[in-house]
């Protein structure tokens, strides 16, 4: 794709795709659904959590040795 | 510069309000909401350009903004990291929304094009383009709407994106060829 090409490409991105206003402000208080959200789903650990305590548990498993030193640092 | 100082807010009550929040404070939250839930809805709207679906997805973005709190580095700053996670809700939005419409849009037949006058032929193509926009794939849709269309920054976006610059522009340049190949496939030469 050349240059020209290129550019009128991007001239009709720009004419296909409706302008937005760049103060624009939500039409209403979303506090409300952010509150609603978090009491509906409950904070969950996230899956690298899960993963790091699989993998301690594996190290422990495979590693019994390395048991103390774990338990040292936590 | 840190949001607080630039917006006027006194820096220190901001910093502790950073670091409120990090321990899980709600009522530290709900003040860091307000003072960025418009940077947050109006970088959302940019990129799926619908004021309800940017509502949608700024109360998403904060949810799960309230559920990385622990990750949280106030040094890193508050607005950088809130925008990240909303380009990544966005993204999730956009796989699902598109799994959607490819199912619809096989049932969808395209009207029959008939002595269109010259304003009808612009809003035509004005219309494939959109549509043929639409059909590229969420992560090179997200980088062309963010860097061509709204001109911002390869930087931004990519920190946005958490890939590299030079990430962000390869990803213009493949939306831009795939977008050309898709309206040729339509008819229309760019």
């Amino acid at each position: 794709m050349n240059t020209h090409d290129e550019d009128r490409v991007k001239q009709l991105l720009h004419e296909a795709l409706p302008p937005v206003d760049p103060n624009a402000e939500p039409a209403r208080d979303l506090w409300p659904a952010v509150l609603t959200r978090m009491d509906a789903r409950p904070a969950m650990p996230p899956w690298f959590d899960w993963a790091l305590m699989g993998g301690l548990l594996g190290l422990a498993a495979f590693f019994p040795s390395a048991i103390p030193v774990l338990l040292y640092y936590l | 510069m840190a949001w607080g100082a630039e917006t006027g807010v006194d820096e220190r009550e901001y910093q502790t309000h950073l670091l409120a929040f990090r321990q899980g404070d709600v009522d530290a939250f709900e003040t860091l909401f307000r003072q960025h839930q418009r940077a947050v809805y109006g970088w959302i709207l940019r990129m799926v350009r619908n004021p309800a679906i940017a509502e949608e997805l700024t109360s998403e973005s904060f949810w799960r903004i309230y559920r990385a709190h622990a990750r949280f580095e106030p040094a890193r700053g508050f607005e950088g990291w809130a925008r990240r996670i909303a380009t990544h809700a966005t993204l999730d939005w956009m796989r699902t929304a598109r799994a959607e419409r490819q199912l619809t849009e096989e049932l969808v037949t395209e009207p029959v094009a008939s002595a269109l006058s010259d304003a009808a032929v612009r809003a035509e193509i004005r219309a494939k383009t959109a549509r043929a926009f639409e059909r590229l794939p969420p992560k090179l849709r997200i980088a062309a709407v963010l860097a061509v269309v709204e001109d911002q920054p390869h930087k931004e976006v990519a920190q946005a994106l958490g890939i590299s610059v030079a990430a962000v522009k390869l990803r213009v340049f493949r939306a831009l060829r795939l977008l050309r190949k898709d309206l040729e496939r339509q008819g229309i030469r760019p």
